[in-house]
């Protein structure tokens, strides 16, 4: 057995695709008994199963593929119909076959795997219809009733697979035309009884087709072994090491092509750049060779629903939507589990019986939809029913039930986060208990299982109208389609998905706007919020003339990314970025670009989610913009700010940024507050302790700050809420003697008192001003 | 007497050291994407055979001034936890073989960032050389002041 340790490897693995390929075909016969293709197609699987198996000597299982083969054959030429009990027969024998494979796979012989009462089972079926059918399985199997010209003696080896994947020449000169079907079967005849000669050849030489016929059936035939011949197997190891090689390449490519550049001679340059090309593309196709469409996942589930439907006595149709989506072969099979058990879960405990769903109002066959698509530079996956639907109160109850959650909790929480509850671990909503699923394990599996490769699981349920289970699995190796950016210096990428349209603005007919300080733009009449990828990312801010406007969309919001210049469409294949930057939450991901350089994914919900938090962004645009503009050279600005009930104006000049941070990141550093700022410990002071002012019940998780900075150092001012930026040229102004402040002033029509900066400082940091370091805040 | 090995390197003239099974190779690149809004300490991110690889700016953990990233920056890449993170150096030295008779807990003296990057000293022939604490080394949310 040593030396057929590698025509056993190649057994299995073909035989294992064989099997996937029965199942499905067994499950589309059930659906479609008449299908003579079908038949046709797992006769052949199971055939070449029973002769290599033969062939290897593995006795058991050659027995049982012949047992199933010769029930199939009865199929084949309607001795006996098609019934859901013989499909499930010969699925029984298709797990037997598998079980006896998967001993062999582990101990390289058949084991003790039982098929006896597998092969009992399939010769009662053959003997349950006609009392007058063969006992003898293998007379069952007789040639005689079998009109295609298949090798039955089972010590020889098996025909190639691609041979029993040809159409019989007889059937395709039968269905041209060229031959009737009585000649073609005698023919057959023939061959069985000892006639060496090809089926063409007795036709010909029998006159009874004619020869142009026969060639071009001949020739129909041979681009079918093609197809067949078409795909390879490589091994993952293989693909993994050409990847790396690739990546060297391009390393090496780098460096050669900056090399010549710098000898200055245009026919090198060009090679250089030619090598650089087709470097790019063999990058790009090695990296597709690990991706996988979603469908190969998918492929095992019709014969998971059918069992299932058929033990709880339910209907069950299943749709498949998207099946194309392409995933990386690793985040498949991290993804088959939970979404095996989420479709199992669906027909268990979504799907209902078909009399209540008659007396529902609603088709007896219950829909389970399978759809995978990208979006939001993500690869979704539902799995949607139309069945009983969850109940908010109850689970609600059952949280409270279980402890999750208390009571009061429930009032605060909306629809979704409720909903959220059956990822829980321990918590269960099946009235009764089945084998299937409802053990109160899986859900949480599911979760846990999505998450630790990134992914997210979500639910949605409407009550008597089904539920939609959502798997969002994360870009991470997955191939987008992608727009790439420039900002400032540097390229930045943008999942296509998210793009509805792109405007330049030339400043003339098309230009920025803004609405108190907030730039907008007026798409087709309605107003576009804007968000400045350079603000957001913290670069220097360019100009409002010949950018570009990148209309996105996410989270069901429409926003407009300014950018500095659109380049082009692309193929990019996501990289999972670095954990250390998952904290700052712009970034979906990297990839290697064109070149060879890495460059950012933009994560554009978050870019959304900053668009809606407009106050903030807003407040952003008001410095930058008036920064931008410069503004008429006469007149302080000032920002105004709210302090309780109090308005507080700070000089512009002496903002430098304007932040929000989380109420949880503020510390505490002896008897002063500070926040970690950008690897600096910036102290605050509250202008409300500071002036005295009643402040604002503090809600909300962030507190708004002003920073101010002088070289080095930084300090940052709280305040409850940015109000606006305005001129101060025309108002009076009437000097104050309270303290921390240098007068008041009537700015838009109220008064509005002026804050004495450098007080503020010091309050926040009295070293500010010196040239003393400040003492080490952190601990070490 | 038991010795250990250290792939060795310069940052600012002083001798830094880890242990070589630490290393997974050491190279010169000179293309690195910044990471706005990311801490101080990140250099940037560049393309090692289609992995992306986080560089550190070691000179930025030790308290001195950023790498100018202008031309080739030498990495010494080290495996990390999971995932591969560079470390950007000066210089790369050679790999001692160091016995642990000569090693010491890092002088009193030595204080700021680099106290807290130095697992101890290592007293070779004519000069010293620092153990570095790969854990803290690359830990670019360490608070540096």
């Amino acid at each position: 057995m040593e030396d057929l340790g590698e025509i056993v490897g190649e057994f299995l693995m073909e035989s294992h695709e064989n099997l996937d390929q029965i199942d499905r075909d067994l499950v589309a016969l059930e659906q479609e008994p008449g299908s003579r293709d079908l038949i046709s197609r797992i006769f052949r699987a199971i055939h070449t199963i029973k002769g290599t198996s033969g062939f290897l000597a593995f006795s058991r299982l050659e027995t049982l593929a012949h047992a199933g083969e010769s029930l199939l054959s009865r199929l084949r030429d309607g001795v006996q119909p098609v019934t859901p009990t013989t499909i499930t027969t010969l699925l029984a024998t298709i797990d037997g076959v598998r079980s006896l494979l998967e001993s062999i796979e582990q101990d390289g012989n058949e084991g003790d795997v039982e098929v006896d009462s597998i092969i009992t089972a399939v010769h009662a079926q053959m003997n349950a219809p006609e009392a007058a059918a063969p006992a003898e399985p293998a007379s069952a199997a007789e040639p005689a009733e079998e009109p295609e010209p298949l090798e039955e003696k089972s010590v020889r080896p098996a025909p190639e697979p691609v041979e029993g994947q040809r159409k019989p020449l007889g059937e395709m000169l039968v269905e041209s035309g060229a031959a009737a079907p009585s000649d073609v079967g005698s023919a057959l005849q023939q061959q069985l009884e000892g006639d060496e000669r090809k089926l063409g050849a007795i036709l010909l030489e029998e006159g009874k087709a004619q020869p142009a016929a026969v060639n071009e059936a001949l020739q129909q035939q041979a681009p079918k072994r093609s197809v067949a011949d078409s795909a390879i197997r490589v091994d993952v190891d293989l693909l993994d090491g050409l990847m790396n090689l690739v990546g060297e390449l391009v390393l090496a490519r780098n460096q050669l092509v900056r090399g010549v550049m710098e000898t200055g001679d245009s026919g090198l340059v060009r090679s250089a750049q030619r090598l650089g090309m087709i470097t790019s593309e063999l990058q790009e196709g090695i990296m597709k060779t690990r991706m996988q469409p979603i469908e190969h996942i998918w492929s095992k589930l019709p014969r998971v629903i059918r069992d299932l439907s058929q033990s709880l006595g339910k209907q069950v149709e299943l749709v498949m939507e998207g099946k194309e989506t392409e995933l990386d072969r690793s985040l498949l099979e991290a993804v088959k589990d939970p979404l095996t058990h989420l479709v199992r879960n669906a027909v268990d405990h979504g799907i209902e019986e078909a009399d209540k769903r008659v007396a529902a109002g609603k088709p007896a066959v219950g829909t389970l939809t399978l759809r995978a698509y990208h979006e939001g530079g993500h690869v979704a996956v539902d799995v949607a029913d139309d069945g009983a639907g969850m109940d908010v109160n109850r689970i609600a109850e059952k949280a409270v039930e279980k402890g999750l959650l208390r009571a009061d909790q429930i009032a605060t929480m909306d629809k979704r986060e409720i909903m959220a509850m059956v990822f829980q671990p321990g918590f269960s909503t099946a009235a009764k208990v089945t084998n299937v699923s409802g053990r109160g394990v899986g859900m949480d599996v599911v979760k846990t299982n999505i998450e630790r490769i990134g992914g997210a699981v979500s639910v949605d349920s409407t009550l008597g109208e089904g539920t939609v289970w959502r798997l969002t699995i994360p870009l991470t190796l997955a191939i987008i389609q992608a727009l790439t950016v420039d900002c400032g210096d540097q390229r930045y990428v943008v999942p296509q998905v998210a793009v509805l349209e792109l405007v330049f603005i030339d400043g003339q007919s098309t230009k920025i706007e803004y609405a108190s300080g907030a730039p907008v733009y007026r798409l087709r009449g309605k107003l576009l919020p804007l968000v400045r990828l350079d603000r957001t990312l913290g670069l220097n801010v360019g100009g409002d003339q010949g950018v570009y406007i990148m209309v996105l969309h996410a989270d069901g919001r429409r926003f407009g990314l300014v950018v500095d210049r659109v380049l082009n469409t692309e193929e990019v294949v996501v990289k999972a970025l670095n954990s250390r930057f998952k904290d700052i939450g712009l970034y979906a991901g990297a990839t290697i670009l064109g070149d060879g350089k890495v460059g950012l994914i933009l994560d554009v919900s978050s870019l959304a989610r900053r668009s809606q938090l407009t106050a903030e962004s807003d407040r952003e645009n008001l410095v930058g913009t008036s920064r931008a503009s410069g503004g008429p050279a006469n007149g302080e600005r000032l920002l105004v700010t709210a302090v309780g009930e109090r308005r507080v104006a700070i000089p512009l000049d002496a903002v430098t940024r304007l932040e929000e941070f989380p109420r949880d990141r503020i510390e505490h550093a002896g008897s002063r507050e500070v926040v970690q700022y950008r690897g600096q410990i910036l102290p605050l002071v509250r202008l409300s302790h500071l002036l005295g002012a009643y402040s604002e019940v503090e809600e909300g998780d962030t507190v708004s700050v002003v920073v101010y900075s002088e070289g080095e150092r930084s300090v940052a001012l709280v305040v409850d809420r940015i109000v606006d930026i305005a001129e101060n040229s025309t108002t009076a102004r009437r000097d104050a003697e309270e303290d921390g402040l240098i007068g008041t002033a009537v700015i838009q029509q109220r008064v509005t008192e002026l804050l004495d900066v450098r007080r503020a400082i010091l309050a926040a940091d009295p070293n500010f001003y010196t040239e003393v370091p400040v003492e080490m805040l952190v601990e070490a | 007497m038991a010795s250990r090995q250290f792939a060795t390197f310069e940052v600012a003239d002083q001798l830094f050291g880890v242990e070589v099974h630490t290393v997974q190779e050491v190279l010169s690149y000179n293309e690195y994407t910044p990471v706005p809004l990311a801490p101080p300490a990140v250099g940037g991110l560049f393309n090692l055979r289609g992995q992306v690889i986080a560089a550190v700016d070691l000179r930025v953990q030790l308290g001195l001034v950023r790498q100018a990233m202008q031309g080739p920056v030498m990495n010494v890449i080290l495996r990390g936890d999971g995932e591969p993170v560079s470390l950007l150096v000066d210089r790369i030295g050679e790999v001692v073989d160091l016995d642990d008779e000569a090693f010491e807990g890092p002088p009193d003296t030595l204080s700021g960032p680099t106290r807290e990057l130095v697992t101890g000293t290592f007293k070779m022939d004519g000069r010293l050389m620092l153990a570095l604490d790969v854990n803290q080394a690359v830990d670019t949310y360490r608070a540096t002041t």
